[in-house]
C-alpha cells in the first residue's frame, strides 16, 4: 500500500479526553481552534469547525443516532456523504426545525441543535422497538396482506397506528422564516463533482479559456482526495486539490459552486442544481436566502460524481458502528476521528486493507480483517498482524452482536468454524457502484461492467460524459487522466483551444475485488435497504411470491423506494434476485433513476414565489383610488380587482352591493373594467379574419359601431364572448373576458398563423396599454358630457346604442368610447391609454359628484349581468354551447366559422340538453345557492332525475328577493313551472320557479334612451 | 428542454405552451363535410420517433412554431415558424 505518512500518523490519539474522546490528537482537515458547541437529543457536546455532524458525533462517541424506519432498529452512522440512509436527524427547532437531515451532510456551527427521530419515549429506550419482535408481520408486502379485514377499521384504527409507528421526522410546525433563491446561469463545461476527476476536468476545460462552472455537494473541494491518504505529484491529495482549486479560482472564466447538489439532468443541456447558501449558519446572514436553486444550460457536461461504496449483507449489518470502510477512512484522515478503538475490517477488495493500513496509522486498534478472498498479497496479511490484528482469509463475517451499539463480530473461516471477534466498529468493502443516477435521469439505462462488477454509464445523454469513478475508473491515476481528457474535449468541442496535460505522478494502488453479494447463512436480519429496512430475507419473500421483476421487487419490497433512491442497496438487492432466479445480474435489470438525486427542499423549488408572491399581481389603472378610498379586492387570476366599495355605516357586504346596484340603476355609477382582454385587428383582411373566428355575422358592421360577439372553439362549444367595435374600415377592436383573454389572444394567433396565413390581418394585444371604465345608469351620459372635449357629441341621436368612435377627452387626450351595456342601463365603457388612467378615473368621479355617482366594483357588475341574464364564467363553462345559452339564434348561417360543423353534432343539438333560463324563489324569502341541482317537485334525488344545475345567484336589488340563473332541461319551454334547487351539500331544498334569464328591463327600453 | 425559436433563439420550454401533431389540415369552408371535420378535431397519430408539432411561443414572440422533434429522445431537428410552413404548404398544393 502507500507509503505515504501524514502528519497526523506520528502523533497517535491522545489516551482518553472527556471532551472528544474519539478524536485523534492531531490530524484532520477540522481547525481545532474553533471549537463548536452543539447539541444532540438535549446533551451539550463539542465538535469543531470543519466537521460534520456525523463526524462530530463520532468524535464524542455517540454511535446511536437514530431508529429506523419500521422495525425501530438502533441505527448509526454508514457513510460520510450524501447516500447515508441511517443518520437521519431533525436539525434546528422551531419553525426552522428541518427533518431527515443527514447527518453526513450537515455542517457543525456554533448552538447546532439535533434531535433523533422515530422513538419513544427516547433513542436508547424505544417502545415501539417491540415492531422488531413482530417483523414477520412487517414482511415485504405487509400493507397489502395485513389489515385488510375489517376495511372498516382500517382508516380510524390501522393506518394511524402504522403512521406512528413507521416514521421519520417532523415537519416545522410554523411558516418557514428564510428565503429560497433562483438563479440562472450558462456556461461551455459544466463539471459535476470536485473530487480528482472533476478537479482535472475543470482545470483542462478552464485553462482554455472556456466558461466552466465545477459544482461540488461538499462543503470542501476535493472529494476524495480530502478522505485518503494519497500522494499526486510528491504532494498529499488534498494539496494538491488545494492548489487545483486555487488556479481554478484564479481563472475568470471558472466558477466553483460548493454545498452544491446536481440534482437532476434535463433535456437539451439544463442541469438543475441546488447551492445550501446558509445552511452551515444558525442563521442566514441579512438579506442572504438559505438555498438557491440553480438552472444551469450548459453546452457540455463531464459528469465525474463518484462512487458509492456498497456494503456487505450480513446478519445485523445495520448495528450502530457497522460502516462503509471508505467512511472509515474519512472519518479517520479528513476529520480526525477513531470510528472504534478496536476496529474490524470486513473486505472483498485490496480496498479494505487501506482501510486497515489507516486505522493503524491513526492510532486505532486493528481487531481483524476478514478477507472474502482466500488469497491476499503478503504484505498486506503481514501489515495487519504486526499491529495484533487476527486475520481471516476466505471467510466472512456472519453476525453483529450489541445491541445499541456493536460489541462483537461472528466470523465464519474458510473452513466453516465460526469464532465471535470482539469490536467496537465494522468496515465493509465490497467495492464501489459509479453513481449512474444522474446520466439516467433522461431513461437511459446503465450497462453491466463485469470486469468491475458495476453498472456503468450505458449511452450518455447527448453532451455529457463520464470521468473518474463515475466512468467506472477507480484508481486515483485513471480519475486524473480521464477527468483532464474529458474537460479538454468538453471544451474543444465548444471551440476552444484544450489538452489534456501529462498526469502528475500518483503512489500506487490496486483496486482488485471480488463482491461478496450477500454472507452465506447470515445469522440474524440481514439488511439490503438500511432506510426502508427491506433485508434480504424480504427479496426472497417477493422472489417465492412471484414478485421477480425488478420494478415488481422494487415496489413489493419497497427497495429503494426511500429517499435515498437505493444508494448503498439497489445492487444488493439486485444481485440477491439474480441468485436466486439463476439469472445475472445485468439480466435480471436496473429500476429507473430519476431527479433529484437527493432531497431538495419544496422552499427551494419555491424561490420567492410564495405567500403574497406566490403570482405576479397586476393592479388596475384606479387601484389607487380603490385603495384610498377603502376598496375590497377579490383576486380574478393574476388580477387584484376591486369588488366594493363599503361606505361608513355599511356592516355587511351585501348592504354595500345593494347600495351600488341601486345608485347605478338610478343615477351614475363607475367600474373599472380593465382587466377584459382588447385586442387590436387591423389588415385589409380584418372583417375576413373576424367573420371566421366569431360565430355570428360581422358583415354588416358598419364604422363607428360596435356587437356582441361569440367564439366557438372548433368541438363546437363556446370558447368565450366579448364585443367587436369597427374603428374604421381596416380597424377593429375585440374584447374578451377576464379570465379567456390569454388564451383568446392565443386562439386567434393560431388562426391567423397557422390555419389562414394568406390572410392581410394583424394582431396586437392591447390590454394593458388601454384603461377601461363602464360608466352606466341613467345619468351616465350627463357626467361624461362634463369631460368629453367639444365637438364629439355623445347624444342619443348622434351616438346611439352600440356606437364606437375615437374621441378625445380632458382636453386633447384620445380616448375611445363604446356604447356598450352589461348592467343594462343606459351605459358606456370609455377606453384612455393607461398612463391616464387614474386621471381619468378621478375625473370622472368628479364629473358625476352632481348626480350622485358610486363606484362599483365586481360583487355589483355580477348582480347587474345576473338581473340581465348574460352569461360570463359560470355559464361560459367549456360545456355549453351558444344554443345552451340562449345565443343560438344569433349563430350565422351563412359563412364557415370555427366550430361552425362540430356544434351540429347530434348530443349537442338534442333538445333535451339543459338550456339558461332564470329562477326565482317561490318564498321571496328563500336563498339560492349557485351549484344547487334541479329536480322535480316529486322526484327522489338521483342522477337519472337530474334536470340540470344552477350556475349563478344573487340577491337583487331591483326584485328585493334572490335570483338565479342555470342551465335545465328545456328550459326556455317551462317558464312559470316549479321544480326544486337541491343542494345536498348545504342541506338546502327550495322550490323556484321558472322564468325568463332576463329579469330587468327585458324590453331593453333602458340602455336605448 | 430547450426551443431554439427563430425569432428569439434558444429559449426555456416554460416560455412555450404545447399544442400538438402539426399534421392535421383544417377543412375550410362551407362544403367540409362533418366527417373531415371530425377527423381534423380528434384524430391524432401518436408516433414514437419524428413528429412535426405546433409549439406557441407564449411568453416570447406570440408565435406558433412547428417544432420536429424525436418523440423518443426529445431531440429537436428543427424549428421553423407555423405561418412559412403553413404558406408553403398552401403554394405547394397551389403549383
Amino acid at each position: 500500500m502507500t507509503t505515504l505518512a501524514l502528519q497526523r500518523a506520528e502523533a497517535p490519539v491522545s489516551a482518553t479526553s472527556a471532551d472528544q474522546p474519539f478524536r485523534t490528537a492531531t490530524g484532520g482537515l477540522i481547525d481545532r481552534n474553533r471549537p463548536r458547541d452543539f447539541s444532540f437529543d438535549g446533551r451539550r457536546l463539542t465538535g469543531y469547525h470543519g466537521d460534520t455532524l456525523a463526524s462530530a458525533l463520532l468524535a464524542n462517541g455517540v454511535r446511536l443516532v437514530g431508529r429506523s424506519f419500521k422495525y425501530h432498529r438502533p441505527r448509526g452512522i454508514l457513510s460520510a456523504g450524501s447516500e447515508e440512509p441511517n443518520a437521519l436527524v431533525e436539525l434546528r427547532s422551531g419553525a426552522r426545525r428541518e427533518p431527515n437531515t443527514r447527518a453526513t451532510m450537515a455542517e457543525l456551527y456554533e448552538g447546532l441543535e439535533a434531535t433523533s427521530q422515530n422513538r419513544w419515549p427516547s433513542l436508547a429506550l424505544d417502545a415501539l422497538s417491540v415492531n422488531a419482535l413482530l417483523s414477520p408481520i412487517f414482511a415485504a408486502g405487509f400493507y397489502y396482506k395485513t389489515f385488510m379485514w375489517p376495511a372498516g377499521l382500517w382508516e380510524k384504527l390501522y393506518e394511524p397506528m402504522i403512521r406512528r409507528a413507521a416514521g421519520l421526522g417532523r415537519a416545522a410546525d410554523a411558516p418557514d422564516p428564510d428565503t429560497y433563491d433562483h438563479a440562472h446561469a450558462h456556461c461551455d463545461v459544466l463539471v459535476i463533482g470536485g473530487g480528482p476527476a472533476g478537479l482535472a476536468a475543470a482545470l483542462a476545460a478552464g485553462r482554455s479559456g472556456a466558461r466552466v462552472i465545477l459544482v461540488d455537494e461538499d462543503f470542501a473541494t476535493g472529494g476524495r482526495l480530502l478522505a485518503e491518504r494519497r500522494e499526486i505529484g510528491g504532494v498529499s491529495g488534498a494539496e494538491w486539490a488545494a492548489r487545483a482549486v486555487a488556479e481554478l479560482e484564479s481563472l475568470p472564466e471558472v466558477r466553483i459552486l460548493t454545498r452544491t447538489t446536481l440534482f437532476g439532468v434535463y433535456d437539451h443541456g439544463a442541469y438543475g442544481a441546488v447551492e445550501r447558501v446558509s445552511d452551515h449558519l444558525a442563521v442566514p446572514a441579512p438579506h442572504a436566502p438559505r438555498q438557491r436553486l440553480w438552472r444551469i444550460v450548459a453546452r457540455r457536461a463531464v459528469l465525474a460524481a463518484g462512487a458509492i461504496e456498497r456494503p456487505h449483507v450480513f446478519g445485523g449489518n445495520d448495528r450502530p458502528g457497522v460502516m462503509l470502510a471508505g467512511a472509515v477512512r474519512t472519518y479517520l484522515n479528513r476529520y480526525g476521528v477513531l470510528p472504534g478503538r478496536r476496529l474490524a475490517v470486513f473486505t472483498s477488495s485490496d480496498d479494505g486493507w487501506r482501510t486497515a493500513a489507516d486505522a493503524i496509522a491513526a492510532g486505532g486498534g486493528l481487531a481483524a480483517v476478514i478477507d472474502t478472498r482466500t488469497s491476499v498479497p503478503p504484505h498486506l496479511r503481514r501489515m495487519a498482524e504486526a499491529a495484533g490484528a487476527r486475520v481471516v482469509t476466505g471467510g466472512y463475517v456472519a453476525g453483529a452482536k450489541g445491541h445499541l451499539g456493536l460489541s462483537a463480530i461472528q466470523v465464519v473461516d474458510g473452513y466453516h468454524s465460526t469464532e465471535t471477534i470482539a469490536c467496537d466498529g465494522l468496515a465493509m468493502a465490497n467495492g464501489w457502484n459509479p453513481v449512474v443516477h444522474l446520466d439516467s435521469h433522461l431513461s437511459r439505462r446503465p450497462v453491466w461492467d463485469e470486469a468491475i462488477h458495476a453498472f456503468v454509464p450505458g449511452a450518455l445523454p447527448s453532451g455529457m460524459q463520464a470521468a473518474g469513478a463515475a466512468a467506472g475508473r477507480f484508481t486515483l491515476a485513471e480519475c486524473l487522466e480521464t477527468g483532464a481528457r474529458a474537460g479538454a474535449e468538453a471544451a474543444t468541442a465548444c471551440g476552444f483551444e484544450a489538452s489534456a496535460e501529462a498526469v502528475p505522478q500518483t503512489d500506487p494502488e490496486s483496486v482488485a475485488h471480488t463482491p461478496l453479494w450477500r454472507a452465506p447463512k447470515p445469522r440474524g436480519k440481514a439488511f439490503v435497504d438500511f432506510q426502508n429496512d427491506v433485508a434480504a430475507s424480504d427479496v426472497e419473500l417477493a422472489h417465492r411470491e412471484g414478485f421477480r421483476a425488478v420494478e415488481l421487487l422494487k415496489r413489493y419490497t419497497t427497495l429503494g423506494m426511500a429517499t435515498d433512491q437505493g444508494k448503498t442497496s439497489n445492487l444488493a438487492g439486485l444481485s440477491i434476485m439474480a441468485e436466486l432466479t439463476g439469472k445475472d445480474i445485468p439480466s435480471v435489470g436496473t429500476t429507473v433513476f430519476r431527479p433529484p438525486f437527493t432531497p431538495v427542499a419544496i422552499g427551494a423549488f419555491a424561490g420567492h414565489h410564495r405567500g403574497k408572491e406566490f403570482r405576479a399581481t397586476r393592479h388596475v389603472p384606479s387601484h389607487a383610488w380603490a385603495e384610498e378610498n377603502g376598496c375590497v379586492f377579490v383576486e380574478t387570476g393574476l388580477w387584484l380587482r376591486p369588488a366594493y366599495f363599503p361606505k361608513a355605516g355599511e356592516t355587511d357586504w351585501l348592504d354595500t352591493v345593494v347600495r351600488e346596484v341601486e345608485t347605478v340603476r338610478t343615477k351614475v355609477g363607475i367600474c373599472d373594467v380593465t382587466t377584459l382582454g382588447k385586442i387590436d385587428i387591423q389588415g385589409r383582411d380584418a372583417l375576413a379574419f373576424i367573420e371566421r373566428v366569431c360565430a355570428n355575422p360581422f358583415g354588416t358592421l358598419p364604422v363607428g359601431k360596435a356587437r356582441y360577439a361569440v367564439l366557438l372553439r372548433e368541438d363546437g362549444f363556446v370558447m368565450d364572448d366579448g364585443t367587436v367595435a369597427r374603428l374604421a374600415e381596416t380597424h377593429y377592436v375585440m374584447t374578451a373576458s377576464t379570465a379567456n383573454a390569454a388564451r383568446v389572444m392565443q386562439h386567434l394567433e393560431f388562426c391567423r398563423q397557422w390555419l389562414w396565413p394568406e390572410l392581410d390581418v394583424q394582431l396586437a394585444s392591447i390590454s394593458e396599454q388601454w384603461a377601461q371604465y363602464a360608466v352606466a345608469g341613467p345619468r351616465a351620459r350627463d357626467t361624461l358630457r362634463r369631460i368629453v372635449d367639444p365637438g364629439f357629441d355623445i347624444s342619443n341621436q348622434a351616438f346611439p346604442f352600440l356606437a364606437a368612435a375615437e374621441i378625445t377627452v380632458g382636453g386633447g387626450i384620445p380616448a375611445r368610447l363604446f356604447r356598450i351595456s352589461f348592467s343594462g342601463e343606459l351605459a358606456y365603457e370609455l377606453a384612455v391609454p393607461a398612463a391616464y388612467g387614474d386621471a381619468a378615473w378621478r375625473a370622472l368621479m368628479q364629473a358625476g359628484l352632481p348626480y350622485g355617482i358610486t363606484a362599483y366594483g365586481s360583487e355589483a357588475l355580477s348582480v347587474m349581468r345576473i338581473e340581465k341574464g348574460h352569461a360570463a364564467g359560470a355559464e361560459i363553462n367549456g360545456q355549453t354551447t351558444a344554443r345552451d345559452l340562449g345565443l343560438g339564434g344569433m349563430l350565422a348561417k351563412k359563412k364557415d366559422y370555427i366550430g361552425r360543423l362540430m356544434k351540429e353534432r347530434p348530443a349537442l343539438t338534442d333538445p333535451d340538453r339543459p338550456i339558461l333560463a332564470g329562477f326565482r324563489p317561490v318564498d321571496p324569502s328563500d336563498r339560492l345557492r349557485a351549484g344547487a341541482h334541479f329536480l322535480a317537485l316529486d322526484a327522489e334525488p338521483s342522477l337519472e332525475a337530474d334536470e340540470g344545475v344552477m350556475t349563478s345567484v344573487a340577491y337583487s336589488p331591483s326584485l328585493r328577493s334572490w335570483i338565479g340563473i342555470g342551465l335545465i332541461r328545456r328550459g326556455t319551454e317551462r317558464h312559470g313551472e316549479r321544480v326544486r334547487a337541491y343542494d345536498p351539500v348545504r342541506g338546502a331544498d327550495i322550490e323556484v320557479e321558472i322564468c325568463s334569464p332576463v329579469f330587468v328591463d327585458p324590453k331593453e327600453e333602458k340602455l336605448r334612451v | 428542454m430547450r426551443i431554439r425559436c427563430p425569432h428569439c433563439g434558444e429559449r426555456d420550454n416554460g416560455e412555450f405552451s404545447y399544442l400538438g401533431d402539426a399534421a392535421p389540415r383544417r377543412p375550410d369552408g362551407m362544403e367540409a363535410s362533418a366527417q373531415a371535420m371530425h377527423d381534423y378535431v380528434y384524430l391524432r397519430d401518436n408516433p414514437a420517433g419524428t413528429l412535426r408539432e405546433l409549439w406557441y411561443h407564449a411568453a416570447g414572440c406570440r408565435s406558433w412554431l412547428v417544432v420536429t422533434r424525436d418523440t423518443r429522445t426529445h431531440a429537436i431537428e428543427a424549428v421553423e415558424p407555423a405561418r412559412d410552413v403553413a404558406r408553403a404548404r398552401s403554394s405547394g398544393e397551389a403549383a
